[in-house]
């Protein structure tokens, strides 16, 4: 593959490739998919505890008194609400009635922020940001110093809380702390992820990924720790409804529409507040929805999806088999008076319209 | 891997045994490692008549969808009804269990146009 070559490399690479992933190309950087497979990755997730390299995320810092002026001026959640040592979820509004990027807000102390944002979007969204930079707000990208391994499962506590004298035991979800972590100073732990499952996102300099990454290895080996891949952790996010920005969520999509009217807080204006305020009133034509497969097929993003007259209702932006209930899932914009959960609705999948019924998010209520 | 030498293999990467008139067809070992966990097979061309290269059906792994494709011209006399509820023997077990579907050959001299194991390692780039 000769746009191998143009791929960027994370510091774990070669661990990866020595413990038998399978690597492919994902925004730009070469990451392991699988390992043992998306399935047995899945459950030991679900069930034990499992370590995700998702190093290829972007993390921005910003620094100086107008820090937080400048976050609420392009997120849509309000940033004003947390505390140190909090996280929030929410999202870049662009100012054509779509989104940006979805992010995490760490506040890391009242001048200093970090963000958290898609790989595939870290030029674009470091581009948007700055454009909105007018008092000077310090702006660092740290993306390619900065390893970040998610360590997600029931059992992640037990695997974590020993390398470390931070209470992660006592952590509230949505909560961090930065401290001596495995020996390696100033590495930030928070309480949050992307697979339902419970864990811990663990932030940690290239330099000392290596060593961090072995000693969870280490001390998670008593409770059946695994190296996890991509593919389940799209599984996993599935399950639970997260959004996954470029199939849920893109440029074109609101984020009323997109049902994250909750992480959209009219206490302030930031970028093309006045519309969505004037959606989250008056209603929406098209809503995101989960839904679960009657008949037997599974939806992929960009299907279709029709009433039972076989007119196009809206299109499919996610599906897969989901491990944990073993059976086909998936999210899609549907025209709102079919968004109902319960309501049916079909997919054409190859050459038949398949039964589908609008159900409620989480699909997985642990 | 495995690939077995009684066996005729297919660029779509699927596997044939031929015993009288019959091919027994199914993917083999690569392909199913390259699609992953599969979950559904979906074949519904049971009696239909079909020339080689036509698709009969379609695999779906948890992550893609590949389709069949007819690795020899005949009617499918077989499904392999175990794969309803058993998908995983795909993966499992390719050559035995996995097994797909049984075509009675219309054309046997299109066997002279499949693969040798020796061959099919060969495309792969799988030595040994």
């Amino acid at each position: 593959m000769e746009a191998t070559a143009e791929l960027k490399n994370i510091a774990l690479t070669e661990t990866h490739q020595t413990l038998g992933a399978k690597m492919v190309p994902f925004a730009g950087y070469l990451m392991p998919v699988s390992y043992e497979g998306i399935n047995a990755e899945h459950e030991t997730v679900r069930k034990g505890v499992g370590v995700f390299d998702v190093s290829h995320m972007g993390e921005f810092i910003l620094k100086g008194p107008d820090a937080l002026d400048l976050i609420q001026r392009v997120t849509s959640n309000d940033a004003a609400k947390l505390i140190d040592g909090k996280v929030q979820y929410s999202c870049l509004p662009n100012d054509a009635g779509g989104i940006v990027d979805d992010l995490l807000v760490y506040r890391i102390d009242e001048k200093t922020y970090m963000l958290v944002v898609n790989a595939s979007n870290i030029d674009k969204d470091w581009d948007w940001i700055r454009k909105f930079n007018t008092a000077n707000v310090e702006m660092h990208n740290i993306s390619d110093q900065t390893s970040l391994l998610a360590v997600q499962g029931p059992k992640a506590i037990d695997a974590l809380q020993p390398l470390t004298e931070m209470n992660l035991r006592g952590m509230g979800y949505y909560s961090f702390a930065k401290g001596k972590f495995a020996g390696v100073e100033n590495v930030l732990v928070s309480a949050t992820g992307y697979t339902g499952a419970g864990g811990f996102e663990v932030y940690v300099e290239n330099a000392n990924a290596k060593k961090v990454w072995d000693a969870i290895f280490e001390s998670g080996k008593a409770f059946g720790i695994k190296p996890i891949g991509l593919g389940a952790r799209d599984t996993l996010r599935l399950e639970m409804g997260f959004c996954l920005y470029g199939n849920d969520i893109d440029d074109t999509t609101s984020p009323i529409e997109a049902g994250l009217g909750w992480i959209t807080k009219f206490t302030k204006e930031f970028t093309n507040s006045a519309e969505f305020k004037m959606q989250k009133e008056k209603g929406v034509a098209l809503k995101l929805v989960g839904f679960e497969m009657i008949d037997r097929g599974i939806p992929r993003h960009g299907y279709e999806i029709t009433n039972a007259a076989g007119e196009k209702i809206g299109h499919v932006t996610s599906g897969t088999q989901s491990p944990s209930l073993q059976k086909a899932i998936g999210m899609g914009y549907v025209r709102t008076e079919f968004a109902k959960e319960g309501t049916e609705i079909f997919i054409p999948i190859r050459d038949k319209q398949l039964k589908a019924k609008v159900s409620k998010l989480p699909f997985w209520k642990g | 891997m495995n690939f077995p030498d009684e066996l005729k293999y297919t660029k779509e990467h699927e596997w044939v045994m031929v015993s009288g008139n019959i091919a027994s067809v199914g993917i083999t070992e690569f392909a199913q490692g390259e699609l992953g966990d599969i979950v559904y097979v979906d074949i519904n061309t049971q009696g239909q008549s079909l020339n080689a290269g036509d698709v009969f059906g379609t695999v779906e792994a948890v992550k893609t969808v590949s389709d069949l494709f007819m690795p020899l011209s005949g009617k499918i006399q077989e499904l392999n009804k175990g794969l309803e509820t058993n998908p995983e023997s795909v993966n499992k077990d390719p050559y035995g269990n996995g097994w797909m579907v049984r075509i009675e050959m219309s054309n046997s001299s299109e066997l002279e146009g499949l693969m040798n194991a020796a061959d099919y390692r060969k495309m792969i780039g799988v030595n040994g």
